[in-house]
């Protein structure tokens, strides 16, 4: 018998004794058990005005740079400023229609991760400049795959990650990013999906809070 | 008293008379209940919540069999090499197989309690392999060839000047008290790993049945890297962190956060569901998953205790427990300290010479209140004493409690106890303190409450 048999063996055996269901107002909650967790959660809001407004706010509050821009050039022009200001000499980014467009306005070639990069030299770039697959107004939180951020490193290397997102990438709430991945990717997901909230950040030294622990020093968010 | 016991008695009363180390505690732990309230009173059902989270895990803990065999097939379907492993040494040579299959000489590693659970770093450098912590605090505890002191915190109990030495002395840097440059060079460091690593090992906080993936909960952005630049991902889980569906991240990310580190949400919430796939730029070429039992079946046949395997490892409950924020995490001598460490180590190593930690505390709920899935803590720790009674008796506790029961039973005989206590106690200044002083254990460092000078009934029949 493999190990995995028996193991699952042991399970069966172990679980013939029932367990005390958890119990609440002499209420046991009907199996299967039924989604809806958003009525537990923070509260967040159902226009995008009020969901915008509830993005910067968190945005704030993580220390991260939310831009709401009206188009793609005005886009262009808020990252030259910040090119100027940190003095960016090489950005990494993924093809992409947004991002492609916003580069080319940059003036500096970028590295692009989609064909095969060497990981020192994205180690070296000062920006990587990536898109998302939403922004989740109730935490502030960025949703980037493998697939739709050029990988996994190009988020998490260089110091500093700029995110490009669409207006309607915007949505209100954790269970509503979950349902999009859903169905965006059905069954063919991509390798990794992750929420990103805010700059890298550790509080290992005396509970100080310190951003730049591994990842990103910064992370600016453009919405347009 | 066994030696396990002695140990954990002695550097209790060491630690709870160390000043400076109460103190550290305190600074890392003052303010957590007020930031977590903050962040509870954000949600618009807390209880509710609660009690949600818990009925998944019942439901999933409960139908363990059948959502492992659903997450390892999707995880497989998707090129993932799943591996089973009954012993914490199984757990330990499936991994050092793979590292030196790979002919692998650096391993960096993000976070993971499981892999201090089966002592994986020290089997990996027996074979000749550089094995590199990437989570700071994970990092200066290995620095100092240390234990984590906390589950999410590990480096709780060092103060920037300690760590500033450290760094000096290990890393050959400069002297700094500033924890933000502290942090740049423990960056720089690890950074150097990163890129030469050949192997990257994961733990994770959830297995996800629906979709085949795992999820890692980090702020600091090195479990991503340790995911990312290694050609080849090792991710090493408890098998009973199992949940049913991936919206249940929904619910159970943010309360993670809250109770955890009262965040609303960490920083890095990722899910794996696989190696690099077709047409994505990077990952690693090969994705293992080593799923861990090491007891974990066998605590798994105790219905009475099994709500234990619903912890999502969140430490709320350590963070909140007063014996834990006297004795700290290094006096319990194992890997799961606090409250959930009392409870679950007497079933993962032996209840005989674990025993004793289900005493260290004073029942007085503040982790079964604090926990997010509403593990009873407290109940639990009343259990494991009387198991360990009935499973082995001390003669003399059996005695003393045969006499006591006619004792407190009968009014007669209680009364006269009462009366005669009374007495007694005015003799007790005597001896008290001293080796013929029956309260000992309780006055040597403390004062003993007066009995009050008359009973209630007492009071009652004079008061008509």
């Amino acid at each position: 018998m493999s190990e995995r048999e028996n193991i699952l063996a042991r399970i069966r055996e172990a679980l013939v004794i029932p367990a005390p269901k958890p119990v609440l107002k002499d209420k046991a909650v009907a199996e299967p058990l039924e989604d809806g967790y958003a009525a537990f959660l923070p509260a967040a809001g159902n226009t995008f005005e009020a969901q915008q407004k509830q993005f910067k706010l968190n945005a704030v509050d993580l220390k991260a740079d939310f831009h709401l821009l009206e188009d793609a050039s005005e886009a262009a022009v808020t990252l030259a400023k910040i090119r100027d200001s940190e003095g960016w000499k090489k950005i990494a980014t993924h093809r992409g229609a947004l991002t492609l467009a916003v580069c080319d306005a940059l003036g500096l070639a970028p590295l692009i991760v989609d064909d095969t990069f060497d990981k020192n030299a994205l180690e070296t770039c000062d920006a990587g400049i990536t898109e998302c697959d939403a922004l989740v107004a109730q935490t502030g939180s960025v949703l980037v795959t493998s697939r739709s951020a050029g990988g996994r490193a190009l988020s998490v290397l260089p110091p500093h990650h700029i995110v490009l997102a669409r207006r309607d990438q915007m949505v209100p709430d954790l269970p509503a990013a979950f349902a999009l991945v859903k169905r965006k990717y059905g069954a063919d997901f991509p390798s990794m999906i992750s929420f990103i909230t805010g700059p890298s950040r550790t509080g290992d030294i005396e509970r100080i809070l310190v951003l730049g622990a591994h990842g990103p020093k910064k992370l600016t968010i453009l919405c347009y | 008293m066994n030696a396990i016991a002695q140990q954990f008695k002695d550097q209790a009363t060491r630690m709870t008379r160390d000043l400076h180390h109460r103190e550290l505690i305190q600074t890392a732990l003052g303010k957590y209940a007020v930031k977590r309230d903050e962040k509870i009173a954000l949600f618009q059902d807390w209880q509710g919540a609660r009690q949600r989270a818990s009925e998944i895990k019942w439901n999933a803990v409960n139908h363990l069999d059948e959502y492992l065999v659903e997450f390892t097939k999707k995880l497989e379907a998707r090129g993932t090499v799943v591996h089973w492993a009954g012993t914490a040494a199984q757990a330990r040579g499936i991994i050092t197989g793979i590292v030196k299959e790979k002919k692998a000489r650096l391993v960096i590693k993000s976070k993971s309690m499981t892999s201090e659970e089966i002592h994986l770093n020290e089997a990996l450098e027996k074979e000749g392999v550089e094995v590199v912590e990437s989570d700071l605090g994970e990092f200066i505890v290995q620095l100092r060839h240390e234990a984590p002191y906390h589950i999410v915190f590990p480096a709780m109990h060092l103060t920037r000047g300690d760590i500033s030495e450290l760094f000096s002395r290990e890393l050959k840097s400069a002297p700094t008290d500033s924890p933000e440059e502290l942090t740049i060079i423990a960056r720089r460091v690890l950074r150097q790993k990163y890129v030469k690593a050949d192997v990257g090992i994961t733990g994770a906080n959830f297995a996800i049945a629906e979709t085949g993936m795992i999820s890692i909960t980090e702020n600091e952005g090195n479990a991503r890297l340790t995911a990312a630049l290694p050609r080849v991902m090792i991710t090493l889980i408890g098998l009973e962190k199992v949940l049913p569906k991936l919206e249940d991240l929904a619910l159970f990310l943010p309360m993670l956060a809250t109770v955890g580190a009262a965040q609303a949400i960490s920083g890095y919430n990722t899910l794996y569901g696989g190696p690099r796939q077709e047409g994505e730029a990077d990952g690693p070429e090969e994705f293992h998953v080593v799923l861990l039992d090491n007891q974990r079946v066998a605590f798994l046949a105790d219905a009475e205790q099994r709500d234990a395997l619903h912890c999502i490892r969140c430490g709320a409950c350590l963070n909140v427990c007063p014996v834990y924020r006297n004795v700290g995490g290094h006096a319990y001598g194992t890997t799961y300290c606090g409250p959930i460490g009392a409870v679950i180590t007497p079933h993962l190593r032996g209840l005989k010479d674990w025993k004793h930690l289900s005493y260290a505390s004073s029942l007085c709920g503040a982790c079964t209140e604090g926990c997010p899935v509403k593990i009873n803590l407290h109940h639990h720790l009343l259990q494991t004493r009387r198991n360990s009674g009935s499973e082995n008796p001390v003669w003399w506790q059996k005695i003393a409690f045969k006499l006591f029961a006619p004792v407190a039973n009968v009014r007669f005989f209680w009364a006269m106890a009462t009366r005669l206590g009374r007495v007694g106690q005015r003799f007790h200044p005597l001896v008290k303190g001293t080796r013929l002083d029956p309260a000992r254990a309780w006055t040597k460092t403390r004062e003993t409450p007066k009995l009050a000078p008359q009973s209630f009934k007492e009071w009652w029949r004079q008061r008509k």
